[in-house]
């Protein structure tokens, strides 16, 4: 120890810096800095950085002068830890920014109507493409589709045996970790599951709907699992023993109480579980493919969904084929933040009353 | 007026009523066995998963080493360049992602007030539910174009590391801007699950060490960090796991081969297996069609064996704490 330490721990406390010094801290930093700006002529990404650099150092200084080393460690910290936390907001701000600008432009009501197919303009007589993705959105809720169909009850009865009947026995470990692993599998992967089964079947270059379906089922059953399971744990033993109590048998104790109970946190569940896999592409470029006409017959042909028509759109690099990608990806967005917002409303109104 | 107990010997139902004859047996077994089959289910689709993959992509293993050429001359040496640009990719994610998530898990649990740190986690499980996609879109037509001037400064004051040896590409999508966006693609699933191990620290500890005279920061190093060191790796693999596993923000943000370039900046970067299945699927040829399914094998059992080591090092953290 130095005897810097020593004469501290004799004084008994040392200074303190007053509850505003942040804020002063970050005031100077950012005149500081915009002086600097105004000075040599910088654009706003230096102001930002330089003012955050010099507040992240100055409140660690200014404490080191004033309290001791220690306090200034944790100062440092607590600047970094803010300064991470603004950092992180950036790209997300940033996203969001340039998705809405370049994205609204992009649509109106014939990019919502049309399909990309190339006819023949009546006006000039030369053939021009739709220009819409009324194709994709049909394609994305078709193969969505398959994938619930497929996967809630399949999760949710997992999650009922998990719960009521396995009881932590052999076959509910192994689930339970398979289930987990199954979180990790990476979407190409089910992509490529998808096609592997339907080739082997149907022979190469089959493409159908359904594949998407199925490898977007892959991904889509752990989340169910994991959150019926979360959610019917958290019913009360109490309800279960009543419902035995009064004759009810297990099975009619599970359907009418059980999951009713657990039913606001089981949609939650299910909702965010499409909100991930409704923006999955690799799966659906690999097993779907791409079209550029309407197809709803989910078990013939290919079929256009959004994820795949900002991709196929983007790599066209052309500009109305970047607009009609950012369009896509506005739409896209938007969808993906109202299942979101629908969850977690959903999940507020019907949360569990926990009795505190 | 005395109570007889029911006659057990007779064949008298016990229960009146509507549910009077009804077996309960065999509702309760119809449930129980589609429960179990369900769970079943997914133990076989795991399986089939393997064994589609491997019926389809054996082939690939042996096959003619023409169709390697000219990045390589043999199926491993093949997959040994994807797996370098897979990982490569994926430790630049980490290295920018990790430190980032533990601030923020960090300023969720224990630093910020509790009318942000609610609004704060809300905003980053929106990042995590932004599609892969639009990342994808915004990181080459956006991020790619702004960052250019820093990958030109990189080259030019930096040039003399490996890592930035240049010459720096002209667009600018290169592997460490997919780096950077796989990173961004991280943050929220190590935040969320670091975020969870943080606050479950024992507030006693806490305490303790607060009434100690610790200050904040080393009440977090002596008392939290400790507590969650095993739910910090696995929060970490599981971010290893998304990043070596995703597809669509590496293959359209750079323009990729199979080689082994240490070269962050240039413009011929190292593809990863996912990326260079989703650029190369579509090939005629049908033996290209079974390597992608082989390298789409070794994918899977790659990312497999990290989330096992992860889940392994979760679940002995678990046990440690009993």
């Amino acid at each position: 120890m130095t005897t810097f330490d020593t004469i501290e721990s004799e004084r008994l406390y040392s200074g303190r810096l007053p509850a505003y010094a942040p804020y002063l801290v970050l005031l100077i930093a950012f005149a500081a800095s915009g002086l600097l700006a105004l000075l040599l002529g910088w654009g706003i990404v230096p102001f930002v950085i330089v003012g955050g650099l010099i507040a992240v150092v100055g409140m660690p200084a200014w404490s080191a002068v004033v309290e001791n080393r220690r306090a200034a460690t944790d100062r440092l910290v607590t600047s970094v830890i803010w300064a991470a936390f603004a950092v992180t907001l950036v790209p997300l701000v940033w996203l969001i920014w340039v998705v809405i600008s370049k994205g609204v432009p992009a649509i109106d009501l014939s990019f919502l109507t049309h399909d990309m197919v190339q006819r023949l303009d009546p006006a000039t007589g030369k053939l021009v493409a739709g220009g819409g993705l009324e194709h994709a959105l049909i394609g994305t809720l078709l193969v969505t589709l398959g994938a619930v169909v497929i996967s809630v009850p399949i999760g949710l009865f997992t999650a009922i045996y998990l719960v009521e009947y396995g009881k932590r026995n052999r076959i509910a470990k192994v689930v339970t970790f398979l289930v987990d692993v199954m979180t990790g599998i990476p979407s190409i992967v089910a992509g490529l599951f998808g096609l592997a089964l339907f080739t082997l079947i149907f022979g190469v270059g089959t493409r159908m709907g359904i594949m998407g379906s199925i490898a977007l089922s892959l991904l889509m059953i752990p989340t169910v699992v994991r959150s019926g399971e979360e959610m019917m744990r958290l019913v009360p033993d109490d309800l279960r023993e009543a419902s035995y109590a009064l004759g009810v048998p297990k099975w009619r104790t599970i359907v009418k109480v059980v999951i009713p109970t657990a039913l606001g946190g089981i949609v939650t569940g299910i909702m965010l579980a499409i909100s991930r896999v409704i923006g999955e592409t690799a799966p659906l470029l690999v097993a779907v493919g791409a079209a550029e006409a309407v197809n709803s017959n989910l078990f013939s042909g290919r079929m256009m969904t959004l994820p795949v028509f900002i991709m196929t759109q983007y790599s066209t690099a052309t500009p109305q084929g970047y607009a009609r990608a950012w369009g896509g990806a506005l739409i896209l967005i938007v969808i993906v933040m109202v299942l979101n917002l629908a969850a977690r409303i959903i999940s507020k109104i019907f949360a569990p009353k926990t009795g505190r | 007026m005395s109570t007889t107990p029911p006659d057990l010997e007779t064949e008298e139902p016990l229960i009146q009523g509507p549910y009077a004859g009804v077996k309960f047996g065999r509702g309760d077994k119809a449930f129980s066995t589609v429960a179990l089959a369900s769970g079943v289910t997914i133990l076989v689709t795991l399986a089939a998963v393997f064994v589609f993959l491997f019926i389809k992509g054996l082939p690939g293993f042996t096959a003619d080493p023409e169709i390697f050429k000219p990045s390589s001359d043999s199926f491993w040496g093949y997959v040994g360049r994807l797996l370098f640009g897979t990982t490569f990719a994926a430790i630049i994610a980490l290295l920018i992602a990790v430190p980032f998530s533990f601030a923020l898990a960090l300023f969720i649990s224990h630093y910020a007030p509790r009318r942000i740190a609610t609004p704060v986690a809300y905003v980053i499980d929106l990042l995590a539910a932004v599609p892969s996609v639009v990342f994808g879109l915004w990181g080459a037509r956006t991020l790619a174009v702004s960052s250019q001037p820093v990958q030109r400064w990189f080259d030019h004051n930096l040039g003399w590391l490996p890592f930035f040896k240049g010459p720096a590409s002209a667009t600018g999508r290169t592997i460490l801007i997919a780096g950077v966006v796989l990173a961004i693609m991280c943050i929220p699933i190590i935040t969320a699950i670091c975020r969870e191990v943080f606050s479950q620290t024992p507030r006693l500890n806490e305490e303790a060490a607060l009434a100690l005279g610790a200050t904040r920061w080393e009440m977090v190093r002596y008392a939290v960090f400790p507590h969650s060191r095993s739910g910090m790796v696995a929060a970490v693999m599981l971010g290893l796991g998304r990043a070596l596993g995703e597809t669509m923000a590496v293959s359209m943000v750079m323009s990729s081969t199979p080689i082994i370039t240490l070269n962050m900046i240039s413009s011929t970067n190292s593809a990863t297996i996912a990326s260079n299945i989703a650029a190369n699927y579509k090939a005629e040829d049908n033996r290209i069609q079974t390597v992608l399914l082989a390298t789409g094998l070794v994918l899977f059992l790659f990312t497999f064996l990290v989330n096992f080591v992860a889940r392994y090092v979760a679940g002995r953290g678990e046990r440690g704490q009993r």
